[in-house]
Formats: C-alpha cells, structure tokens, sequence
C-alpha cells in the first residue's frame, strides 16, 4: 500500500499545490478509489480547495460517496464538506442521512457526538426531520459527552426549526439536563437554553430554587467556559431578597480568583447586579472590598483584554465608584500602553479624580501631555479641563498647568488648551480671566476652527477686560469669509457683543461683520443669525443686550453622565459588546429577527460616544448654552419658545428656530406679526379632514382698512402643496380691529415639490406670499408644516410587507425619541393614531421585559414617502418611546415629530 | 453566545471556521482587511461594528485571529477564547505563523471543531485534546472513547499517568512593575507573582502548597510561630485545578495539578518597592554638534544577591552618530534600529554603583521632531536576580499525596525579574 510517511510537523500545505488544468475530473477518479489513501488525499485536496475559497461543490456526490467509512479522519473531512456546501445541495445532502442516523448510534461516542454535532451545522430545513429521532436518543445518552453536544445541537435545531424544537418537547429534556450529573453537560445545557430564551424571548431558562442550586453546585465541577455560561445565566436571574442574593454572592466569589478573566468579569457582572439588593452596610462595604483588586489585575492581562475591562471598569466607577476609589494609580499609563488602552485609562482616571488625588493626576497628565501621540496628548490635555471642572477646589492648579503647556508653544497642545480653558471660563465665571493677557499672545498659533472660535468667545465674552479687543477680533475679521462656520457664527456674535459694550469704536466694524454675514454668505445658520442681531440692534438695542449678554448658565461637571436607568442595563451586560459601545444590545445588534425587536426602558439614544471629550456639550440637550453650538444666545434669552407669540418674538424671520407644538385638531401660531403686513396678524396651522388638506389661518387685523380679499401663493416646499384657489374672499370683510379666519384648501402635487438635497432633513416650513388686494401690498410669512396632514388613508402595511421592509431598511435610518403622553393606555394611542391615518400592524408584549409592549406602526403621505413606526410602552409610565424607520430619511425626522404630536 | 465564525487570516483568509451559517464569510473577511489596512495603527481598536457585525481580534506574529458576531456576545469569553486558542496550536505545531496553519491545516479544522461547538467555547486544553486529535500517522486507529476529562470535574488530568521518577518543580517568579517620575519619586510601583509549576507525579496526586500568607496566618493565629514576616498578597489567580471554594473558606491551596507545565497561581502586591536598579542620566546636548549622556547606576538591594544580564536601555535620539563609550563596567552597544544604547552587565552585584559616558556626533540640521522621542521615552531596564523574592514570599511546604502513597520531592526556586520598569528622563 503506497502511504506516504508522515511527520509530525504536518505537512498539508502540499495539498495546496495549484489545480492543474483536469485536476477536477483527477479527483473525481481519487474519490472513487479503492486506495484509502489516495481517497483521503483526494478529500484533502478538495478541502484544500476550499478552504482557500474555490468553489468544489460540483464534487458533492463523489465526497458524499466517501462518508461511509470507518477513518474518523476522512469523516471528519466529509463531514467538514457537508457543513459548506449542504446549502447549495439540498436534495443530495438527504443522501448523507442515513449515515448520520448510523453514525449516531455507532458505538463508538466520538462518532456519535460527531455526528450529532455536524448535522446540527447543517442548515437545511428539510433535514431537520431526520435530526430529531436521533437527537432525543443523543440527549439522553450514556457518555455525558454526547449528551453536552447534544445540548448544544437543540440551540442549532432552535435556530432553523423553534416549532419542532418545542413540538418534539426538546425544551423540557432540555431543562431536565440541568439536573444532569456531569457538571460538562450541565453548563451546555444552560448555554442552550440562555440562548433559546434570548431569541425567543421565552422564560424558558427559568431559575427555581432548585434548578439555582444546582447551578450553584456545577459551577464548582465544570469548565472554565461553563463557569462562565453558568454566571451569565445567573446574572440574568432576579433573587427573591437580599438574604438570597447574600448567599449567591458568597457562592459566587471565590470565582473572583480565577486565572480566567472571562470568568472574573462574569462573576463581577454577577455580583454587581445583585448588590442592588443588599441593604447591610456591612456586607456592602466587605463586597465592594473584595471587588477591587480582581478588577485591577485585570490590567495586567492582554491589551485587548485590559480594553474590555477598561471599558467595563469606566460603567463600574459609575455605579459604585467607592470600589475603586484608592486605586487612581493604577489607571496611569504605561508608556507601552496600546493606545487605545491609554484612552480608556484616561477616562477612567477623570471618573476617579477627587480632592485627595487631584495632584498625582495633574502630574501625570502633565507628563501625558508630552508624550509623541498627537490624540493622546491633546486628550490628556482635555482631560486637565475636565478635572478643573469637576473639582472647584483644584481649577486654579489645573489652570497653572495648562498655561505651563502653553508655554510649550507645541501647536496642538495650545489649541487643545485654549478650547479646554473657554469650558473652565464657562463653569467659573469671571475667575480666571488673569490667564486672557498669556492666551492672546497666542493667537496666531490657532489655525483648528474649535480652537479659533473658543478663543473668539472669550474676547467676546470678556471685551470689557481686554484692551484692544476689537483689533484682536480685527485680526481675524480680515479672513472671515475663509473660515469654518463654526469661527463666523462665533465672530459674529463676538463683535456683537463688542458692540454693545463698546459702541463707539466697534460701529464701523459691526456693520461690517452683519453685512458679511447677511449678504456675503450663504450659509442659513449664519445670515439667520446675522438678521436676528440687524433687526435687534437696530430696534431695540437694550433688548438686544438682554439678548446677547444674558448671563449663561454655568456649566456642569459631566464625569458621570450616563443616566441611572441606561447605567443599570450597562451593568446587567458586563463583560458583552454592550458593555464596551456603553449602548444597550438593541441599538447595534442587526435585528434579525422582529420578533426579538425589544426591550428596554431605556428612555433616550442621545448617548452618543462615551470618547467624547465631555465638557463638549451634547447638540440637542438644553445643555447647550455654549454659543458655539448655534443659537445658543438665543437659548440664554428665549429658552425653548414653545409658541412664536408673546413678547419675545425676535424670531420672526427665523424660519429654523422654535417648531411650534401643534396639534392633530390644528394648533396654529402666529406667522406674521403684523409690522410688515400692514397690521394683519395671522396664526396659521395646517390640518386634514376627510381627506382633504388644508391650510387653517386665523386673522387678527390690527391695520387701517378693513380686510377683503386676499390672494395666496406658495413657494415649493418639500411637501409638494398648492392652494386650490388662490383667492381669499372674506365676507363680511374684517374690520379694522376684529378678526376672522379661513380655511384654504390645499392640494398636493408633484409640480409643488421642491427635491431636498441628499443627506439633508427636508426644510419643515411652507413659504407664502400674500398680496392684499385692498392696496395691493405684498407680504410673505413661513409655516412650519405638519406632516400627519398629509397622511394618506391608504397607509396601513401588510404584516409581511412590514416585516420585510422593516427588516430590508437599515438600522442607521432610524430616528429615535422619547415622549410624554397624557394617557397610560395602549389602546387610546392606537385610536389615536388611527383617526390620523397612522395603522396598528402587530402589538406584543417585549421578551423579557415584563409589563413592556411594543406596537408596531406604519403611515404614508400622499406624496409617497412610507414610514414604519416601533413604539414601545411600559405598564404604568405615561410616556413612550417612538422610533421611525423609513427610506425616506429626509422625512424621517419630521415624520417622528408628526407622531410625538398624534401621542399626545 | 460567543463568535458566529472564527477566522485566522493574514488578511487573506487561511483558514476560517463558519460555526452559526448566519455570516457571509468572505465579505466579513474583507471588510476586516480593509479596516485593518485602511485605518491608522493608532485608530484601531481590538472590537469594533461595521454593518451589524461585530469583530474582536487579537494578533499573533502576522496572524490575525478573529472572531465575528451579530450579537450581543460575552466578548471577554472571546477574547480569552481566541488567546487560548493561539495557545492550543502553539502547544500542536511549535511556531505558529501562516506556513503552520496551512500545513496542518486538516488538524487545525479538527481543533476549530472540538474547541468550540455553536460558538461556545468546550475544551482547550491541548494535552487532553491530544489524547484524541493527534497527528501522528497511526490515525488508522480509531480512538474509542473520548477522554474521560473531556467532560469530568477534573477536565485537566487524564487518568492512569506514570512518570518514573516523581518529581514536581516550583518556581516562585516575581516580576517588579516600577515607574519613576522625572523628578526621581516613584509614581507606581507593584509586584506581579507567579508561582509556575513543572509537575512530573503519576496517579491522580493531591496537592497542598502552604505559603507564608499573612491573612492566613492571622486566621489560624499562627503568627508567633512562623519564622520571618508574612506576606499579604493583595489579588491571587489560580489555575482552574485550584479549588476556590476552599481558599475562599480557610485560605488552603489545594489541588490535582495537570502533568507538566503550568502557572498554579499569580499574585499581586502593590507595595512601595525601593527600585531595585536605580539609574540617573544626564544629558548634554551641545545645539548642532554632538550629545553627551552620563548615566549612572545603583544596585539597592543586599550585597550578598547578584543580578545577572542587566541590559540598561537609554533612549537617543535617530539621527545620531559615531558613538563612544566609556563604562567602568560591562559592555555598551548602539542599536540604529532601535534608537537606543544598551549598557549590559552580565553581573551586578547589590551595594555597588557604577557610571558610563557616551558621546554622539549630531548633525547640525537634523529635524527636531525625529529627536523628540528620545527625550520622551522613558529609560527602561532587564534583570534578574536569583534566589531572592521582593515580596518575601515563601514556600513552606508542599504536601503530595497519592493513593499509591509514592514519596516526590519537590524543588523550589525563587527569582525577581524586571517587568515594566521604566525611569522617565528629566
């Protein structure tokens, strides 16, 4: 028998010599030999094949034919072969049946265990039949290995075929295996039915008081791996009370000591959940005793594990931050740090810097802050900031060695410095202006928008104190138009408020910046801005101060910024991907199956990137007074208008700013305050009944003449309307002084629709012109429109249709929020929704997440654009959480708003 | 839920292994590449998402090992898996770099097979994997039954093993973990303990280490007897043979070791530790000319222990040239490839102090930016010193007890070695 020798090194490269020409009907020739040996080549090479990604699956019935065989090698290979390319075979893989039925009884538990395994990978749903009779018989096997690849094989089977895994009672000789002797089997088995339960959402890995105690016992006798599937499950389950939770804890702590960190992190997860129970001062203080050193060798493990932990530890300093309060100096980076651990470590040091510690940290940071890594040492740099903001007692010590940095006149550093010392101003006000004279002489060092326009703020802000303030702002005056919009938006309000402290020699300069601004730029943000402060400055200038130089809420210290609730689900997925994104499962992981949409209370997304360096505020938060963002002056002076009337309508022509509340009956507002349209103020709202839109104005005419006709055009608008009829005859006309008001119809069109830029949310507002035709006097006015007024009745989806357009549209084109309602039921909104054209397609309670349920939605406009809507309830809380996804991502956001407006 | 699909790629897939059927393989695979190639060394992170599927790698030589996932997997267990897994072919072929996985590619699929089942880890342990998956020629013969600790509560030892002789080999290594601050104060200082096992004993012996533990002491009120102090050990791992429930209760190791090699236990100190090796450099660098280090250094231990093969790493800056030396001891090297002068000295004996000058040509134009990181790195230094233990740790027996009641001997070592001991620069 030609055998070729063998050594022990292996030597199967050969089997990736390149395919000769012929090559395949060679091997077809080899499969069919009588030669073992050259029939096990021959499986080799194709194998070989494969694994180098060539397509061999024209050889299936010649490899299938060699699965009869008593080599345990050449049927492993077979059986590898069957896994790949079953799929693509699915009537010839029937052939393989018979074989794995044998082989499932084959004395020989190897071969058994095998042969269970593999035909649990193959996923052919036709298969599955054939799969039960010997999986039962596996699953109670004689040799505890079969019996835990058993276990194992019913996740499989779940996956391709729940009913029959439930049908054929899989499930309960399942939860049988739990009392199962050998400790291997036992953690399988659970591994099973943690994930049976995860996907079906079904409490099918329910802990009892029995089945908890053999999970305690097994977690003694079994594998590390099981040690882990058995705490995972643990972690999962509620104790009856603090004294039941006393006692898992106890059980669960000499796995603090193991070498194996995954098993470490499970049993923090573990202990760290059920802590919430313990109410013992004293047990709290031992636990919170024992937790620490584990954690901080955890540090000394692989750089990808010490990540994972970082991240981990960053939730757990938040939860309980007394655990590691000591141990500040371990988180100092190694100079051979990865840098991404370095990151973390930072984050992690700025969670534990207090009044003791603060000196330590600062030099260190110092030292950071000279290393090579541009990231690095500009985050280490923030992060001095940080403790400045955090600490009141150490801002002056954080202040002093950041102007050390400065002195460095490494470019990045003072950039960074700049940005972090504007925050430090916000948090103290009129502080630390001292440092202003060391900052300016700086300036022609900054070249990073950020960097500009914090420095730009703060000759704004502190004008008064800096001699020659406007030829500093001069200076950067001379390249406005060059400049990122985040450095205008800031030197035009800079110059402003110059201005108002110092009129007489800033004029001519203000001027010019409003004229930059208005007419030379193109930017909306900007010459909105621009308009705002022209007509204050020239109206009303003292209103204009109350504007501009109102004081700004100080800023907070936000080391600690994850919200309690979102806190608490992070913690319960320790040691999971959720853990290390600090987001819950649901955000990131494809749902790949609507039946596991799910599941949480978390009651906000904003949440965003922890990395994010944290004085910078949020974009949306009320947070946001730092004018950097936009508007935020306005905020200071006319925080979230929540209608356009009343005294403070600065805003008339601010088109972007303060979305008026309507509601589905139509709320209007005011859209014309009367100074440009010969005294006619009109509120304007827009609503739909019985199908027809229409345009809902009240008129207030506070003019000379009395109010007859008027004739209304509209620009296009993202929204396609056009009036009906153009004239607005009132009869009896509105005398000067009353009021009255008219509905104008409204149709939609393909001609009205203006196409959004893509990328781009689609502008809210609809602009109209009015022409009185009293005297013939033109005025325009912009509405924002409300989308549920365009909803057409024949929006409801098919539950499949919804299910594959659901599926079909990517998570990124989802829109989230979170609303108050006046009710707590269900079944109102639904009724709600419906009599705005929004259709219920499937309710159901959340998996897992008792007294939570999600509805789902869907709704169309008439101008084509579907959105689907999840959202989701909890027993007993007036609010829910709406989250719309649509193709249609310009429209998606105005289409959540429409729905947060029908909840209400 | 662990990995849906492991792969060992070189960023050309080698050899992958699809466990779940819910991943397309290869457009994973590329998508992995392209992050790897196209994004900045300093930008990566070892997890990341793209498109709904997670990665988690580690990297061996110029192997990748990677492991993917649509789920919210426990990514601590994959991690550990795929470290674990590196190690259990190293254990199989020796070297591991691409032209090992592909020439035992056929045992490889076995092992992706047997080491993980539906994406959860089952058995890792090379020598009982090697009772069944072998690759010897004779796989003729088919292996009947799969080893008994394959599934038992002992899943590291296999029944019936006979060593002639009976031996078991302790060494207690402790590693000094020291950073110095530019102003000479030591910002963080700790020891890193291992207590490595080499154990040669037939049967299924039980074992009990007894150390010098202060809490264990206290609890038994055995403080007056013991000889010398007692050390408290701050954060001890065991190995999985380790019953921790008994430590937990009354602080005794116990345990039925696995035949050979193994790390019974590590441990951590965090201790005030005066550096051992102590060095000062003075730098003098003349604008456009040439640089002059001086370095001095210490040994601060007894004079009576001796440490051998001190390597003494003084960063410099690239651009440096025409060395020369001048040492009262050892030997100073320049290493071009690494920017740095190696000062070695083979041995060091406690109580002594030593100096060296070196001297470098430097361009006059040379760009400021290449020597930046020779004043930012710190200086770092190897060593080892046998038969001494920082900690004072100390083994005070060793019991080995075994049904067929043979006598073992076991021998103890003890050594300090460097770990990350680095002195920042001024």
């Amino acid at each position: 028998m030609p055998s070729k020798p063998k050594t022990a090194g292996g030597s199967d490269s050969r089997f990736f010599t390149t395919q000769k020409k012929g090559e395949t009907h060679e091997l077809r020739t080899d499969l069919h030999s009588n030669d073992r040996s050259t029939k096990v080549d021959a499986v080799k090479k194709v194998i070989a094949s494969m694994t180098v990604g060539k397509d061999v699956s024209m050889l299936f019935t010649d490899v299938l034919n060699c699965i009869q065989t008593d080599n345990i090698e050449l049927k492993k290979l077979v059986y590898l072969y069957l896994i790949n390319y079953a799929k693509s075979q699915p009537e010839l893989t029937l052939l393989a049946v018979n074989t794995f039925v044998k082989d499932a009884n084959d004395p020989n538990p190897l071969i058994r265990a095998l042969a269970v395994r593999t035909m649990g990978c193959i996923r052919v749903e036709k298969i599955t039949e054939y799969l039960c009779e010997p999986l039962s018989r596996s699953l109670r096997d004689e040799d505890p290995y079969v019996r835990k690849t058993a276990a194992v094989c019913v996740a499989k089977l779940y996956d391709i075929a729940p009913d029959l895994v439930e049908d054929r009672g899989f499930l309960e000789i399942l939860h049988d295996l739990i009392s199962d002797a050998n400790p291997s089997v036992v953690a399988n088995g659970v591994a099973a039915l943690s994930e049976i339960a995860e996907t079906s959402g079904k409490d099918v890995m329910k802990i009892s008081t029995s089945v908890l105690q053999k999970l305690l016992a097994a977690l003694n006798e079994c594998t590390e791996w099981g040690q882990v599937f058995i705490l995972d499950s643990l972690s999962k389950y509620t104790p009856a009370d603090g004294r039941e939770a006393e006692g898992i804890i106890e059980r669960v702590t000499p796995r603090l000591q193991h070498a194996n960190s995954a098993v470490v992190m499970s049993a923090v997860k573990v202990i760290l959940n059920y802590m919430n129970m313990i109410t013992t001062e004293d047990t709290l203080r031992t636990l919170t005793r024992k937790l620490a050193p584990p954690l901080v060798t955890l540090l000394n493990s692989e750089p990808e594990t010490q990540y994972v932990a970082l991240r981990n530890i960053n939730l757990i300093v938040q939860k309980r931050p007394q655990i590691l309060e000591n141990a500040i100096h371990f988180f100092f980076c190694k100079y051979n740090d990865p840098i991404y651990v370095k990151m973390e470590k930072l984050e992690v040091i700025i969670k534990l810097v207090g009044e003791r510690n603060v000196e330590q940290v600062l030099l260190e940071l110092k030292e950071y802050a000279t290393e090579v890594d541009v990231d690095f040492v500009r985050k280490s740099v923030s992060s001095i900031g940080r403790c400045a903001i955090k600490l009141e007692k150490a801002a002056e010590r954080c202040i002093s060695v950041l102007l050390e940095l400065i002195q460095s006149k490494v470019n990045y550093v003072v950039q960074e410095a700049v940005v972090v010392i504007k925050d430090i101003f916000r948090r103290y006000p009129n502080k630390y202006e001292s440092v202003i004279a060391t900052l300016c002489e700086n300036l022609e060092t900054l070249d990073e928008p950020e960097a500009k326009a914090s420095m730009i703020w703060i000759i704004g802000e502190y004008a008064e104190r800096i001699d020659n303030a406007d030829e500093l702002l001069e200076t950067f005056l001379e390249t406005f138009e060059e400049e990122d919009p985040s450095v205008q938006l800031q030197l035009l309000t800079a110059t402003v408020k110059c201005f108002l402290k110092a009129p007489e020699e800033t004029q001519e300069m203000v001027q010019r910046v409003l004229d930059m601004a208005t007419e030379e730029s193109d930017n909306p943000d900007l010459r909105d801005r621009g308009f705002v402060y022209w007509r204050l400055l020239s109206t009303d200038p003292e209103a204009a101060k109350a504007v501009v130089l109102s004081e700004k809420p100080v800023i907070e210290d936000d080391t600690s910024k994850l919200e309690p609730e979102l806190l608490d689900t992070l913690i319960s997925q320790i040691a999971t991907l959720s853990s290390i994104y600090h987001k819950p499962p649901e955000v990131f992981v494809t749902r790949a199956n609507i039946r596991t949409v799910t599941e949480d209370d978390v009651d906000d997304y904003e949440y965003e990137d922890e990395n994010d360096v944290g004085v910078q505020p949020s974009a949306d938060g009320p947070v946001d007074l730092l004018d950097i963002g936009g508007g935020g002056d306005m905020n200071g002076s006319a925080p979230q208008q929540n209608n356009g009337g009343g005294d403070v309508d600065l805003f008339g022509l601010d088109t972007g700013g303060g979305a008026p509340a309507a509601r589905p009956t139509c709320v209007k507002t005011q859209v014309c305050d009367g100074s440009q349209s010969g005294g006619i103020i009109i509120n304007c709202g827009f609503m739909q009944t019985n199908g027809s839109v229409s345009m809902e104005l009240d008129l207030q005419n506070n003019g000379q003449i009395p109010v007859t006709t008027l004739a209304i055009q509209l620009n296009k608008s993202a929204f396609g309307l056009a009036p009906t009829n153009q004239q607005l005859v009132f009869s009896p006309p509105i005398a000067p002084g009353a009021s009255g008001s008219y509905s104008v119809g409204l149709t939609v069109t393909p001609n009205m629709m203006s196409p959004v830029a893509p990328g781009s949310a689609a502008p809210p507002t609809v602009q109209a012109a009015i022409k009185n035709l009293s005297n013939n006097s033109v005025f325009y006015f912009a509405a924002n429109f409300t989308l549920e007024s365009i909803f057409s009745p024949d929006g409801a989806l098919d539950r499949t249709a919804f299910i594959n357009t659901w599926k079909g549209i990517d998570d990124t084109k989802e829109v989230y929020s979170t609303v108050q309602l006046t009710t707590s039921s269900i079944e109102a909104i639904i009724q709600k929704f419906a009599s705005a054209s929004i259709f219920q397609i499937a309710r159901r309670p959340v998996p897992n997440q008792p007294g939570q349920e999600v509805v789902y939605f869907s709704c169309k406009t008439m101008t084509q654009h579907s959105f689907l809507a999840e959202l989701t309830f909890k027993e007993g809380v007036m609010a829910c959480k709406i989250c719309v996804k649509s193709e249609a991502t310009a429209y998606a956001a105005l289409a959540k708003e429409a729905l947060e407006r029908c909840a209400k | 839920m662990v990995a849906s699909a492991v792969f060992i790629t070189d960023l050309k897939v080698i050899i992958s292994r699809n466990y779940r059927g819910d991943i397309p393989p290869s457009t994973c695979c590329a998508a992995f590449s392209t992050y790897i190639s196209e994004t900045d060394e300093l930008d990566r992170v070892p997890i990341f998402t793209l498109d709904g599927y997670t990665y988690s790698y580690i990297k061996y030589n110029n192997l990748y090992f990677l492991g993917v996932t649509k789920r919210n997997s426990n990514v601590s267990l994959l991690i550990t898996f795929l470290y674990r897994l590196v190690n259990v072919f190293k254990d199989y072929f020796g070297e591991l770099e691409d032209e090992s996985i592909r020439d035992n590619f056929v045992i490889i699929y076995e092992l992706l097979d047997e080491t993980m089942d539906h994406g959860y880890p089952q058995a890792l342990d090379s020598k009982i994997l090697r009772e069944y998956i072998t690759q010897e020629g004779n796989r003729m013969e088919v292996v009947s039954k799969p080893p008994v600790a394959l599934t038992n509560a002992v899943s590291w030892r296999s029944e019936g093993i006979k060593h002639k002789k009976n031996e078991i080999f302790l060494d207690v290594v402790e590693k000094l973990n020291l950073l110095v601050g530019a102003n000479g104060t030591v910002l963080s200082s700790e020891i890193i303990g291992a207590v490595k096992m080499k154990s040669y004993l037939s049967g299924m012996p039980e074992l009990k280490l007894g150390l010098n533990d202060k809490i264990m002491f206290e609890a038994t009120g055995r403080q007056a007897q013991a000889k010398g102090k007692a050390v408290e050990l701050e954060d001890i791992k065991f190995h999985q043979c380790v019953r921790l429930a008994r430590f937990e209760n009354d602080r005794t190791i116990s345990f039925i070791p696995p035949d050979g090699e193994f790390d019974l236990m590590t441990y951590r100190l965090n201790t005030h530790v005066k550096p051992l090796i102590w060095v000062e450099a003075v730098v003098e660098p003349h604008a456009g000319s040439r640089i002059e280090y001086m370095i001095k250094t210490k040994s601060q231990f007894k004079s009576r222990s001796i440490a051998n093969n001190v390597e003494i790493i003084i960063p410099v800056p690239s651009d440096v040239d025409s060395p020369s030396f001048k040492s009262s001891v050892g030997t100073v090297t320049y290493l071009p490839d690494r920017d740095a002068i190696v000062w070695n000295i083979k041995q060091f004996h406690g109580s002594r102090e030593y100096l060296m000058r070196a001297h470098f040509g430097l361009p006059s134009i040379g760009a400021e930016s290449a020597r930046e990181n020779a004043w930012k790195t710190p200086i770092s230094v190897k060593f080892e010193i046998p038969y001494f233990t920082v900690s004072g740790i100390q083994v005070r027996y060793l019991k080995i007890i075994e049904k067929s009641g043979y006598q073992a001997l076991p021998w103890v070592r003890y050594i300090t070695q460097n770990g990350n001991y680095d002195l920042r620069m001024a």
